[in-house]
């Protein structure tokens, strides 16, 4: 009985142990799921990491929970696509200032059977003015992240006020690229998603690419250094050397050299 | 009768007691001495209010009215310590049979040498001594009755209660918890035993109480209870007459 | 294109092939789910048995309360703790948030109100059973809520196992509070989500598949330590 008390014990006490260590030095970027999932990360990060031996932790979530979570100190640096919520960032003084890292663009997908027959194009709004008008199904993220006002600025531009058919055929998921792509592809609808998730998605059913080379299209990155004014925890030294790097000829570079499917997704463009 | 209660030393009274549910009255006891050196048989019909009595008097109800006294003081802690109780149904410990009473004597706080020495005279006491290591769950109901009462003395206590101990019994399970509580008489452990089995009343009492609807109506020794009691209803139930 | 059966047999193998991510990510969740469901009992089986042998004031009330609690959702306990942990919350100084602390924490909270319900009801019937002969026997009521808890260890210990289950199938509230980081808080039921949303169904499945089996594997040790157990005791008669 007294026995296995210890061994209980021992146990326990091995596994807090784990939670205990937490060596080294790291930062956390509080980023997108749709940067996440394009894999980018996972391809450039182990080099700052190898050169500066910080560690970066990245959490990914949904832009405005990234945003959100920023401006609570619960990360180190922020690094989105949403430049006017990022500009509004820095001007209430949550972040120090915004730098642009790179850029990648949306396709609108849509069901190989093409209903609101707009396939091959390369103007969104007037495809989703053809699509507005069919009726077609139309998955959209409805989550307030920078894909989703990217989509709702189209959307204004085509003068289509989505909100009275939602439901309708304009259907809301309220979540991820990932989980919307799911819906487009098990409803046959049409949707709107960064080419880097696209090309990465393993679930696209009879999905293609309908619309692309819009110049309108354009998906910029910013990243910038959350305020250690207003959150003193934070880790501003090891931030201003990721968000150096990222912007400096080296991350750069390594932000070019990412490739899928033989494509380069981001297009580095930090001045 | 003097005599006898100096003798005996320990001496319980219970003093308009009183317990009424719904209009009903379920137990009303004006006066009742418990002296001498027994062993005490409260009888009477189903519903006379026997066990309800035998709760108040171990302290485990209170009544709405009256008071419980034992040796002259009041039901504490520590006279309700030199009291134990074997219920109708026992309630066996989910551990093995001799962890029963190993409960019952670590709490009186003896090493455990002496704890080993207690439980082995305990179980050939009763008749168990080869069923130690055995789940007490698993005993036979005669058995587990008998653990209980054995679990009881292990408190080594001076009055033991026994409510209907041997009813859901079958008669050599019934001799043997008789045989038990006698040999516990002799050692000087006083008993009180609720029954309405009036031949038990007969094998075991030294005194009786005989008790109906709520009330004590007659009391006394074994043999004038018994076979030549004063009250009416009494001798019919005595006869076998159902009473209500 | 691969069909979804190919899919599901190339995931199987780098699943059997023992990955030492998978073999991480395994091991980060049962250490969460196990030291938070040794927490959680320790706050809910005392609280449990409080509330089933104690008689005071407002306690029909507490019952209900702690019975409803069981049906918190996940992905408000993650948020709620958030919110506490955060650099912003009251807590944020301890820098708990994203770490594996953070993601017992939660758990921890999800977890007690299952436990402590059911450990409530299983005393109480014990306590309707033995009451009285533990009075005879001279112990207060303070005194029984050992007794009865180590009687009622088989049923308590289902109690436990249905809390672990509990904790190693949510993700709500780890992900939240833990922020399904990349070797450092990524556990099974995150890393599915994570998949899901990638579009890869098929590994995410067979996460899920390792996940269940975990679950199974568990319960089927403890169902072995018992009848071990009464093994013991059978063959001492």
């Amino acid at each position: 009985m007294i026995g296995s008390v210890f061994r209980m014990g021992a146990l326990v006490l091995g596994l807090m142990a784990g939670s205990l260590a937490q060596a080294g030095d790291f930062i956390v970027v509080q980023s997108t799921t749709s940067t996440q999932n394009s894999g980018l990360l996972d391809h450039i990060l182990p080099a700052f990491e190898a050169e500066t031996g910080i560690e970066v932790r990245v959490v990914a979530v949904g832009t405005g929970q990234a945003i959100r979570n920023a401006a609570n100190g619960d990360g180190d640096v922020l690094l989105v696509h949403a430049k006017a919520a990022e500009e509004k960032f820095v001007a209430e003084g949550w972040g120090v200032e915004r730098f642009d890292v790179m850029y990648n663009d949306f396709v609108l997908v849509g069901p190989a059977s093409d209903p609101a027959g707009v396939r091959g194009g390369s103007d969104i709004v007037a495809a989703l003015s053809a699509i507005a008008g069919a009726e077609a199904p139309f998955a959209s993220r409805g989550d307030d992240s920078g894909t989703h006002k990217a989509e709702l600025r189209h959307w204004a531009s085509a003068g289509i006020d989505v909100s009275a058919a939602s439901g309708g055929w304009y259907r809301e998921t309220g979540s991820g690229m990932g989980a919307t792509l799911n819906l487009a592809a098990g409803m046959g609808a049409y949707a709107l998603s960064d080419r880097a998730t696209w090309i990465a998605f393993g679930n696209k059913g009879d999905l293609v690419v309908a619309v692309e080379g819009d110049a309108r299209l354009f998906n910029q990155y910013g990243v910038i250094l959350v305020n250690p004014a207003k959150h003193p925890g934070v880790k501003a030294e090891a931030g201003q050397r990721f968000i150096d790097w990222l912007t400096g000829d080296e991350g750069q570079a390594a932000i070019a050299g990412y490739t899928l499917d033989g494509q380069q997704l981001f297009f580095p463009n930090a001045k | 009768m003097r005599d006898l209660v100096e003798e005996s030393g320990l001496m319980i009274e219970a003093q308009g007691l009183r317990i009424a549910r719904g209009g009903q009255r379920l137990l009303d006891v004006a006066h009742l001495r418990l002296g001498g050196p027994g062993p005490t048989v409260i009888l009477g019909p189903n519903g006379a209010g026997k066990s309800l009595l035998l709760r108040c008097l171990h302290g485990l109800i209170g009544a709405d009215v009256g008071a419980v006294r034992q040796n002259g003081r009041p039901l504490d802690g520590d006279e309700r310590a030199r009291q134990a109780m074997v219920f109708q149904r026992p309630v066996m410990l989910r551990r093995s049979v001799a962890g029963n009473l190993d409960f019952v004597l670590r709490r009186r706080g003896l090493a455990r040498r002496q704890r080993q020495d207690r439980i082995a005279d305990l179980l050939a006491e009763g008749g168990l001594q080869s069923r130690g290591g055995q789940s007490a769950r698993s005993l036979s109901v005669g058995e587990a009755q008998r653990l209980a009462i054995l679990r009881a003395l292990a408190t080594e206590p001076e009055v033991l209660f026994l409510d209907e101990p041997t009813s859901a019994l079958d008669p050599g399970a019934t001799q043997a918890i008789e045989a038990l509580v006698l040999r516990a008489s002799t050692r000087g452990v006083r008993i009180v035993m609720v029954t309405h089995d009036i031949g038990q009343a007969r094998r075991l009492a030294a005194d009786v109480v005989v008790m109906m609807g709520g009330q004590v109506v007659e009391q006394g020794p074994a043999a004038q209870v018994l076979d030549d009691p004063a009250n009416g209803a009494v001798r019919r139930f005595l006869a076998g007459e159902l009473i209500f | 294109m691969q069909s979804f059966a190919q899919e599901m047999q190339a995931a199987f193998t780098l699943i059997l092939a023992g990955d030492s991510e998978l073999l991480g990510i395994v091991a980060l969740s049962l250490r969460v789910s196990l030291l938070a469901v040794l927490f959680a009992a320790l706050i809910g089986m005392p609280l449990g048995a409080a509330l089933a042998v104690g008689r005071f004031p407002g306690r029909r009330a507490l019952v209900v309360l702690v019975n409803a609690l069981m049906g918190l959702p996940p992905v408000v306990v993650g948020l709620l703790v958030y919110l506490m942990l955060s650099r912003s919350g009251p807590l944020g100084v301890l820098q708990l948030l994203y770490t594996p602390t953070a993601m017992i924490i939660a758990q921890v909270v999800l977890v007690t109100p299952i436990i402590a319900a059911l450990t409530r009801q299983v005393v109480e019937m014990l306590d309707a059973e033995y009451a009285e002969q533990m009075r005879s026997l001279g112990l207060s009521r303070l005194a029984t809520v050992p007794v009865l808890l180590w009687d009622g260890r088989v049923a308590l210990l289902t109690a436990v196992l249905a809390g672990f289950g509990r904790a190693i199938a949510e993700v709500g509230a780890v992900i939240i509070v833990g922020g399904n980081i990349n070797h450092v808080t990524r556990v099974m039921t995150t890393a599915i989500a994570l998949e899901t949303s990638k579009g890869n169904l098929a590994l995410a499945l067979a996460l899920g598949a390792v996940l269940i089996s975990i679950a199974i594997a568990v319960n089927a040790l403890v169902s072995l330590l018992g009848a071990r157990s009464r093994a013991e005791v059978m063959a001492h008669a």
